[in-house]
């Protein structure tokens, strides 16, 4: 019943978006959350777009799957889109409704934040569909490690991580076994109106956390009892390698980065 | 209420990378008030197959015919409430789906949603809790504070509660102890003989899917790859074979016998009390009879 969310899973594939270093992907998507915002004007928004559908294209993950697999927030998108169309009062009245007027300015201004939400939702799930979520904990507390000076808990911060995505599945199917099992007995979440499907909750919500805290317990004696006790002195296994290519898609966000800055008003 | 299931296939995820297909074209009739057994190995389908019995699933392609609701392949979903109250499907581990405060109220909760007034549901627990061979006292305790096999007679409580005309069965004893196990087995099988129960069961014991059901369906790789009763499906000893299915221990024993005295038997004991019997009219006392 869940299994057309897709965030937070990774779908194998040897695309060179899959093959970059995971410190690198990072590091590029959060360059690219800061860049977003230089846009302003058509021709930089319509370059933002192409720049994301080129590397959608070269992750060779199907668009249409990662639309459809975007639906929950697609929601949310229209609704900022909306939001600005109607509250935005700048250039000419384009359409009087009446109580309300919708300005040019208001519908261009929702069509800009409706793009930059778009590029940020789809970059952010190009990263994780390409990345297995162990090498992104990884990447994040070798790239955060220089904050240990400052007594930041950077390997507990990062194990909680990898456990929390770990789990994202496991809980997924959880939840999808007890929402049937409830169904069932004559509960049901998914269809009905919106009381009957708040009453549903609790019912569901409830096994959920009882099997949620009994793993977390399970998952710390397994630890402890195979020694566990911490980052200190810990080699790794995998090994993350920093290679050219690395270098060169960090560069290309920089000549982007710097294209926009040229091209915007 | 019969259910028929006509040419059904169904794929998880339909439609994305992780798509998984999981039955082929299936066709399977549950006659009202058969005893159903669906045997075959961990991954083949079994599952799936019970989901579809009450419409929780609903077919990628064929058609499921729960009395007189058609489900189709594709079709949005209609009232399904009286199917879900007249299907009542017990899954695999089914005291995972317990949250109430009281062991009373969890049990009332299925027959509450579907519109059985308080006092009636009430009434049905606390004869339903005697019925599992659980103490009375158990209704005022939270179920979280029950041994795992209480909570799982709990849990099969609240389906019964519902009062369903074909009652669905996911492993319902795994991880139960030998004589926990029996009690429940004998009480479905009591359910069943006495009340008519239509009953569906997916085990991973050959001994229950002899000893208990009228017909057996053989699961492999999302196929319905044999169907027939007991009898006719034990006698195929190599088509078992094929799909790694062992026959149940008395079956073996009788193949063991015949195979050391020669001595074919009329017909297959699926029980060992058939067999003892069976053995027990060719012993004579001066050892002659076997041969
Ligand atoms: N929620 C699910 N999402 C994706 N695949 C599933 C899901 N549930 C079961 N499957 C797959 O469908 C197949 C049949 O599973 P299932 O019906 O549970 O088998 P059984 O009950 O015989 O062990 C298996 O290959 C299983 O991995
Ligand atoms: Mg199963």
């Amino acid at each position: 019943m869940l299994e057309k969310m897709i965030f937070g899973r990774y779908i194998p594939g040897d695309s060179i978006v899959h093959r970059i270093d995971a410190r690198a992907k990072l590091v590029f998507v959060f360059l690219f959350i800061a860049i977003v915002f230089l846009a302003n004007n058509w021709i930089t928004y319509g370059l933002l777009i192409a720049f994301t559908l080129t590397i959608v294209a070269v992750s060779g993950i199907r668009f249409y799957f990662i639309v459809s697999g975007l639906k929950p927030v697609l929601f949310l998108l229209v609704f900022t889109f909306l939001l600005h169309t109607f509250f935005t009062k700048e250039g000419t009245v384009l359409l009087d409704l009446g109580f309300t007027e919708i300005y040019t300015g208001g519908v261009i201004q929702g069509i800009f934040i409706a793009i930059r939400f778009f590029v940020l939702v789809v970059m952010t799930t190009i990263l994780t569909l390409t990345t297995t979520p162990i090498s992104i904990t990884d990447a994040l507390e070798l790239l955060l490690n220089p904050l240990k000076k400052i007594k930041l808990p950077v390997h507990e911060l990062a194990l909680m991580m990898s456990i929390s995505l770990r789990f994202i599945p496991t809980l997924m199917d959880e939840t999808d076994k007890i929402m049937k099992a409830q169904m069932a007995r004559g509960s049901d979440m998914t269809t009905g109106p919106f009381k009957e499907r708040m009453k549903a909750v609790v019912p569901l919500l409830i096994p959920l956390f009882v099997s949620a805290f009994k793993r977390a317990e399970d998952l710390a004696t397994a630890m402890e009892v195979r020694g566990y006790k911490g980052g200190e002195g810990r080699t790794r296994y995998r090994q993350l390698d920093w290679n050219l290519r690395d270098t060169v898609a960090i560069l290309l966000l920089v000549v982007f980065a710097v294209g926009l800055f040229l091209l915007r008003s | 209420m019969d259910i028929k299931l006509q040419q059904v296939s169904y794929a998880y995820a339909a439609g994305t990378p992780f798509e998984k297909r999981a039955l082929y074209d299936v066709d399977l009739t549950i006659p009202s008030g058969s005893y159903q057994a669906i045997i075959g190995h961990t991954g083949s389908g079994k599952s799936t197959i019970l989901q579809h019995l009450n419409a929780i699933l609903k077919p990628t392609s064929g058609t499921v015919q729960i009395g007189d609701k058609r489900i189709d392949a594709g079709q949005k979903p209609k009232e399904l409430k009286s199917v879900r109250q007249r299907v009542g499907i017990v899954f695999q581990f089914p005291e995972h789906q317990l949250f109430e405060e009281t062991v009373e109220k969890d049990i009332m909760f299925g027959p509450m949603n579907f519109g059985v007034p308080e006092e009636e549901a009430l009434r049905r627990a606390h004869e339903l809790v005697g019925l599992l061979g659980l103490p009375q006292q158990v209704l005022e305790k939270s179920p979280f504070d029950l041994s795992g096999g209480q909570m799982r007679r709990v849990a099969i409580a609240g389906v019964l509660a519902m009062d369903p005309e074909v009652l669905v069965l996911d492993e319902p004893t795994a991880g139960l102890d030998p004589r926990g196990r029996k009690e429940i087995m004998n009480l479905f099988a009591r359910l069943h003989r006495e009340k008519g129960l239509t009953t569906v069961l997916v085990t991973h014991s050959m001994e229950d899917a002899g000893r208990y059901a009228d017909r057996i369906a053989i699961m492999h790789s999302g196929k319905c790859v044999v169907e027939g009763t007991p009898q006719e499906v034990f006698a195929q000893t190599e088509l078992l074979e094929d799909f790694r299915l062992e026959l149940p221990q008395s079956v073996k024993l009788q193949r063991t016998i015949e195979e050391m005295t020669g001595h074919e038997f009329p017909t297959l004991y699926l029980t060992e009390e058939e067999l003892a019997e069976a053995l027990a009219s060719y012993w004579t006392p001066n050892g002659e009879g076997m041969n």
